[in-house]
């Protein structure tokens, strides 16, 4: 702890005194109130701690990380957390409502458990009706043996978060479809692509914007007037038209894998423009602030300001800018693969379940069939509630 | 002024010769050229075509020519001759299959640019003199909702209710009976009556975006000292609000039309795909799949064209609005 606290009040000698003259501008009352609570944790504490103090603040934007903390943790282990396999098909259950579940069997208290379903047909409407056999209860059961799978494609196993064990009446959270697929294990098996190809795109998109942006900051002059001219007609370019453009190439031949890559690199080949702008400016307004020009008097080469020094200055907003790139790359790839376009089934991705959708007659008999868009919008939203508090916690120095 | 237009439309030409640049990258992106592809298509449904013939082409299209060379032709002949190559899909000129189309995407667009000025201004003005009020938490609410929802999911859902709860099908641009009858009123209004669905859903998606610019942007003048002496002054609060802050919130706004457009042109795509309107949304969608790329590459050349020329128009207004611009822009 000692050693801990001696580092960090190393590192504030330096950083320390304008910090105090900016706070001193602001409200000399507010800082009397902060020296009267003594709070010499705030004084000694680094940028980024800063951050996630004030970040930790915004309620909302705690809760929408959290939730897509636990989105991304099903998506990584979506064998063991769906009950069945993307493709797994309830014999007879086709276009099955949501299993409702039960805690109370014959008037007394149970664990929660499912009802086996019969499938009639209405002889007026002649349309399917479920009833449920309430006659045996059928417990849910966690951490059960279930279909084989294996585990990222290594290691086989059968161990299920959940399920209703074999024998019984499936389980299906969300229905199942016209092929008696469960929605459920297919939103969590979507997910894994629509949520990743977000995160790869916009990695791809930050790799290119900071070179880019960097070259065009660091240069400036005609190399930068280029590559803002370009950034400006890419910008100027409708961003669906382009992607469907640039997907018309991608051979239809190509395996789940190909398509998938091909689709990130197509989100990336406009994604980078905004985080080059973020970059380039930044550089440029950081570049006269007085620690750059003393940097550069004590002799340090210019890859070690831009690297050392100026760029822990815009890290922050960086991680802004990313957080909101990311719900467009999932809202293009949800765009695309709906147009079908991009991820093709077998393959499965939110897209691909909402093109499954699309036919609204069954639709407005199945609303169930929906549910994959509200893990769209749930997603696209909690980004940007992340972002948003990202961006009040990015500039820890302000008031 | 005019200084400063024609400096603007000289600096049109770099851009529109980038935008050309990534049309023709397009075009030339799928593997092999669309002889080859066209020859392979005829020899799949039993045509059989002789190689002198497929050379023949080959030559015609300059396919054996570098990449500089087919470019060259390629945008020579749109600015000599307004000829942005053939579709082999249609057998037609390209030209003449956007022609078809685009005034209905163009009207689409504008009127949806139109519709979510009127839906935000309002909004926007009330969101700011009346900050955090039930309006103003209603209104950031479904600018996030608009953010989030995908188009085409809004405008299914929408359609399906509006079948449902209305009997109106929205489907295409008229109804049945209007397909082939000459000119009307009773076909205007039924064609009036099938945009408002597209226009309601583009103009929702950037009114969202629009309504957080103004109020941002208002809310900053309305602290400036101007307007507490205004307000000191006795002016009343209504002609205050109007006379001054908004006036200068508003240019932001129309200073964001190059963003905005790319927005709506993206959208009207996608929604016309979905409502199956006809305009350049279901040509772009059927010519991508059938990699038809000098249309694909020609839609997303004039698409792009069309929000430069906007953006253009926006700053053009921006300069003859506010003559911190216009000097700024002769003094550098």
């Amino acid at each position: 702890m000692s050693t801990q606290i001696s580092e960090r009040s190393k590192s504030s000698v330096t950083g320390s005194a304008p910090f105090l003259d900016e706070a001193e501008d602001r409200s000399l009352g507010s800082l009397d109130e902060r020296l009267e609570a003594a709070d010499e944790r705030f004084y000694y504490a680094n940028p980024w701690q800063l951050i996630l103090w004030r970040f930790r603040r915004h309620r909302l934007a705690m809760l929408s990380l959290v939730l897509l903390v636990l989105l991304y943790l099903g998506a990584i282990f979506a064998e063991f957390v769906s009950p069945y396999s993307a493709t797994w098909r309830a014999q007879g259950l086709q276009m099955m409502p949501p299993t409702s579940i039960h805690i109370f069997h014959e008037g007394s208290l149970h664990r929660p458990f499912v009802y086996g379903l019969e499938k009639t047909l209405d002889q007026e409407t002649f349309k399917y009706v479920f009833t449920e056999d309430a006659s045996a209860p059928y417990p849910i059961l966690f951490f059960t043996q279930g279909e084989e799978y294996k585990m990222w494609g290594l290691w086989p196993m059968r161990i299920h978060l959940f399920g209703t064990g074999e024998g019984a009446p499936p389980i299906m959270l969300f229905g199942s479809d016209e092929l008696g697929r469960d929605i459920f294990s297919r939103t969590i098996y979507g997910s894994r692509i629509s949520l990743s190809i977000g995160l790869f795109g916009v990695l791809i998109s930050f790799l290119l914007g900071v070179m880019i942006g960097g070259v065009s900051g660091y240069f400036g002059g005609t190399t930068d007037e280029v590559i803002q001219r370009l950034i400006d007609v890419l910008i100027s370019i409708p961003l669906i038209p382009f992607w469907m453009a640039l997907s018309a190439a991608l051979p239809r031949t190509w395996d789940a894998t190909q398509t998938f890559f091909a689709i990130t690199l197509i989100l990336a080949a406009v994604g980078w423009t905004g985080l080059a702008r973020v970059v380039r400016g930044k550089l440029l307004a950081l570049r006269e602030e007085d620690y750059a020009l003393a940097a550069q008097v004590a002799g340090a080469s210019k890859s070690r300001i831009i690297f050392r020094h100026l760029m822990p200055g815009f890290t922050s907003h960086l991680i802004v800018s990313i957080t909101l790139a990311i719900p467009v790359a999932i809202l293009g790839e949800t765009a695309l693969s709906f147009l079908g376009l991009g991820i093709q089934p077998p393959a499965v991705s939110w897209g691909v379940l909402l093109k499954d959708a699309q036919d609204l007659v069954a639709v407005a008999q199945q609303p169930w069939r929906l549910i994959p868009a509200l893990f769209v919008i749930g997603t696209v939203l909690l980004f940007n509630f992340v972002g948003d508090g990202l961006r009040d916690a990015a500039d820890p120095y302000s008031a | 002024m005019l200084v400063y237009i024609i400096r603007r439309l000289l600096m049109l030409i770099p851009i529109l010769l980038l935008v050309s640049f990534i049309a023709f990258f397009v075009i030339e992106l799928p593997p092999g050229d669309w002889v080859t592809t066209y020859v392979s298509q005829l020899r799949t449904s039993g045509i059989q075509m002789s190689d002198q013939e497929a050379q023949r082409l080959t030559a015609l299209y300059g396919f054996d020519q570098p990449t500089y060379v087919r470019y060259f032709k390629w945008i020579s002949g749109i600015v000599t001759r307004g000829d942005f190559g053939w579709s082999f899909q249609w057998g037609k000129p390209v030209g003449e299959v956007i022609a078809e189309r685009l005034p209905i995407t163009l009207a689409i667009s504008l009127m949806a640019l139109v519709f979510s000025w009127l839906v935000a201004i309002p909004i926007g003005i009330y969101s700011a003199t009346h900050q955090y009020s039930l309006i103003d938490y209603l209104a950031t609410f479904i600018g996030f909702i608009g953010l989030a929802t995908p188009g085409f999911l809004l405008a299914m859902i929408l359609a399906w209710g509006a079948n449902q709860f209305l009997g109106f099908s929205a489907l295409g641009l008229y109804s049945k009976e209007f397909l082939d009858a000459p000119w009307s009123f009773a076909k205007a209004m039924n064609m009036l009556q099938h945009m408002i669905l597209p226009l309601v859903i583009i103009g929702m998606a950037s009114a969202g975006s629009t309504i957080r610019v103004l109020r941002g942007n208002l809310l900053d003048e309305l602290k400036k000292q101007y307007v507490v002496t205004a307000r000191a002054k006795g002016m009343s609060e209504t002609r205050l609000l109007l006379k001054y802050p908004v006036r200068l919130a508003l240019n932001p706004v129309f200073s964001t039309i190059g963003w905005l457009l790319p927005a709506i042109f993206a959208g009207e795509v996608l929604i016309s795909i979905v409502l199956s309107v006809p305009s350049i949304g279901p040509l772009l969608l059927r010519s991508t799949l059938a990699q038809d790329m000098y249309l694909t590459g020609s839609i997303v050349l004039i698409l792009s064209a069309l929000t430069i020329f906007g953006s253009l128009i926006s700053d053009i207004y921006l300069a003859w609005a506010d003559p911190r611009i216009r000097y700024g822009g002769l003094s550098k």
